[in-house]
């Protein structure tokens, strides 16, 4: 049986503005230093522990998955009739998807990655606003008040930053705003990782930082991103805990993301969860996956895949049956199909948005190149 | 006798001390003004310019944070995101280039990455240029970097009242404002006051600090004292040399500009930063554009050497000073006229 949930060791609570001790003052430590992670990922599903869930959780978890590996289907399918410039797939990563989504409550606020369309779609977003950066036509395709989701982010890591500052700005406010975090194991080597979880620890921000570990940096494997021992590790040089914990199992995310988030919500502060899972496809539709690993390593994954492994409990346990799962493709089928309609139109475009949102006022620079643009599209006939 | 307390009483008081009010004011005017950056709370900064804030406001409006300028503007733009208007201090102009890509890629492009929604109003304060005697990386002129990136405004006082009006402005801004402080200029005086503080300035209009009709220096920041001493000096040789301060490079005030050159029909750009790839380039070019029949002469610059800002033993020969400017002035084909 794997390791419990139980957290990790709190850091002490004093750490933060404790000044430097007078040299005379020191005493000799013999304790080893506490506050290490996990050392293995912390799984539930296909464990005896799994009994005790929800069958009502992992019935709604399983028809997200369902949906969430249609959809990363159907927009890689998208790339290829030429509906999408480019799409990152989280295929084999759907788990952490849509736990992510799902531990947040209205309130609280997700900061993405360019690979996680699909959690910012589980968040109830509009999956045609949110492919909008992937097809081309906006960088970012919805209001992130909407849902609180903040832009995808390209530049790696940048957005752990904006999640730690607004996390720190509701708590300021007096506000129960948690901010959840994504990043990819490539990101944790950006100094941006660096500089948020030390913020986020200095100033116990209710953030929750999920790093999912699928094993590569587009071609680069974890053992050149890094030496620590887990990614979980980091944390402890931050003095916040590290949860290491099985990406493809739906219900150990779930569970570990949930209380990090519960503890940020208390005023815990921030934690660092890693999540090992694994990137079924290419880096996107432009990357040849053959060239960096073996079909023989991708294989092994496909059977620890975490739609599979979900189902495979429910289905012992007897909570789903053929008519369920059934029903539950249907779903995804729909879900599918509805976008790829919405997907096969053209979006419409006016020329002139170009210098619509650069300032709160345009500049008199804007204005004139606005004017030459207008009268280059006069002389082309192009409507107004 | 009856009246003599309705005029607020004019003080000495220096750049700093009117920076220093500016964050003041806004902080007790705006709850939503949060001040954070490298020593600006029990310091008060390196420069004091954030003096008696923390005690003031408290810790959580005017925070001292980690050693990390990626990190401090990073988290500002997630607090800009909840509704706060962050002022952030980079401590010298070249430790402000570890927040670039924050700067770049979010701070300048998310108002319009997210077509309005979500705007950034933060101000980063950077004490720039040289002539204090600073050290190795201490005395950048870094605005051509923060000038090249569109949706950044970028705003440089070069007196007392202007270092107030044009801070407020920055502050008061729903865009981002890169807040160049000319460091040589914060200990600069004149009769101002606290009681009765200048007015706000509006960002995007220069000024014409000097009016005359021979030529028009165009300038901003550190080099606009500089340009006023010449002016004073060129009398000497006939010349009434009209002043320009800029003081806002981006949104750039192309009106008052190519006004004053059409009218002198000469002009001399001063600034500071290197002349190669320097603002002094898009500027002459901006007047070329718009003035060239009322040209006598080309634009000429006066900027600092295409060098790495050298020693402070040497700086003196590479800051651009009065015998540079009029030398310049003196180029200008007055030959033709007579």
């Amino acid at each position: 049986m794997k390791k419990s949930s139980t957290p990790v060791q709190e850091p002490p609570a004093t750490a933060a503005s404790r000044r430097p001790t007078p040299p005379p003052a020191w005493q000799p430590r013999t304790a080893a230093a506490p506050l290490l992670p996990d050392t293995e990922p912390y799984r539930v599903l296909g464990t005896p522990a799994a009994a005790a869930a929800d069958p009502a959780l992992l019935l709604r978890l399983y028809g997200e998955l369902v949906r969430g590996r249609r959809f990363n289907a159907q927009a890689t399918a998208l790339t290829k009739q030429g509906r999408l410039a480019v799409y990152p797939s989280s295929t084999g990563q759907e788990a952490c998807e849509i736990a992510a989504a799902q531990v947040l409550r209205e309130q609280d606020w997700l900061f993405p990655s360019y690979r996680d369309s699909l959690a910012a779609v589980a968040r109830g977003l509009d999956p045609v606003e949110v492919l909008s950066l992937l097809r081309g036509d906006r960088h970012t395709g919805y209001d992130p008040y909407e849902h609180r989701v903040a832009p995808l982010s390209t530049p790696l890591a940048t957005q752990l930053p904006h999640a730690v500052g607004l996390a720190h700005a509701a708590r300021l406010k007096g506000d129960d705003v948690v901010a959840l975090a994504l990043v990819g194991d490539g990101g944790t080597s950006e100094g941006d990782f660096h500089e948020a979880m030390n913020f986020a620890a200095v100033w116990q921000a209710p953030v929750v930082f999920l790093v999912q570990n699928n094993g590569f940096a587009i071609s680069v494997p974890l053992a050149k991103q890094t030496a620590a021992p887990s990614l979980a590790h980091k944390a402890v040089g931050y003095g916040m805990p590290g949860r290491l914990v099985d990406g493809n199992d739906v219900l150990a995310v779930h569970t570990v993301l949930g209380e990090a988030v519960e503890r940020a919500r208390r005023g815990g502060g921030p934690t660092l969860v890693e999540a090992v899972t694994y990137r079924m496809e290419a880096h996107t539709n432009a990357d040849d996956a053959t060239r960096y690993r073996d079909d023989s390593e991708v294989a092994a994954w496909r059977a620890h895949d975490p739609v599979r492994l979900l189902e495979r409990e429910l289905r012992e346990r007897g909570v789903l049956d053929d008519e369920g799962a059934g029903k539950a493709a249907q779903a995804a089928d729909e879900m599918a199909a509805g976008l790829r309609e919405r997907m096969n139109a053209d979006p419409v475009l006016d020329p002139m948005d170009l210098f619509a949102h650069v300032y709160a006022e345009q500049t008199s620079q804007l204005r004139e190149q606005a004017e030459m643009l207008r009268a280059e599209l006069d002389a082309a006939g192009e409507p107004r | 006798m009856t009246t003599a307390a309705v005029k607020p009483a004019l003080k000495p008081a220096t750049m700093a001390q009117a920076l220093q009010r500016a964050l003041r004011d806004a902080m007790a005017d705006d709850p939503s003004v949060h001040v954070l950056g490298e020593d600006v709370g029990t310091l008060g900064g390196v420069f004091r310019i954030t003096d008696g804030l923390a005690a003031e406001f408290g810790d959580d409006r005017c925070t001292d944070t980690p050693l990390a300028e990626a990190g401090i503007l990073g988290t500002a733009v997630g607090m800009a995101m909840y509704g706060l208007r962050p002022v952030v201090e980079m401590q010298f102009d070249a430790f402000a280039y570890p927040s670039f890509e924050q700067l770049i890629s979010h701070v300048a492009k998310m108002r319009n990455r997210t077509r309005g929604a979500m705007p950034l109003p933060i101000t980063v304060r950077v004490p720039y240029g040289g002539g204090i005697g600073g050290v190795e990386h201490h005395s950048d002129s870094s605005e051509a970097y923060y000038m090249a990136t569109p949706g950044l405004h970028v705003v440089t006082p070069a007196t007392v009242d202007d270092a107030y009006g044009l801070l407020r402005a920055a502050i008061a801004s729903d865009d981002p404002v890169v807040f160049l402080e000319p460091k040589r200029l914060y200990w600069s005086k004149a009769s101002w006051s606290p009681d009765a503080p200048s007015a706000v300035e509006p960002i995007g209009r220069a000024v014409v600090r000097r009016p005359g009709s021979s030529a028009t220096l165009i300038t901003y920041g550190p080099s606009v004292p500089v340009c006023l001493e010449a002016a004073e000096a060129a009398r000497a040789e006939g010349w009434d040399l009209e002043v320009v301060d800029l003081r806002s490079l981006v949104p750039f005030d192309d009106e008052t500009v190519a006004e004053s050159v059409r009218r002198t029909g000469r002009a001399v750009v001063v600034h500071e930063s290197n002349g190669f790839g320097g603002p002094g380039g898009e500027i002459a070019a901006r007047v070329t554009e718009r003035c060239f029949h009322h040209l006598e002469a080309p634009v000429l610059r006066v900027a600092g050497f295409d060098i790495p800002y050298p020693p402070p033993m040497l700086e003196k020969h590479h800051l651009p000073g009065v015998d540079r400017v009029l030398d310049a002035v003196a180029r200008l084909q007055w030959e033709a006229d007579s």
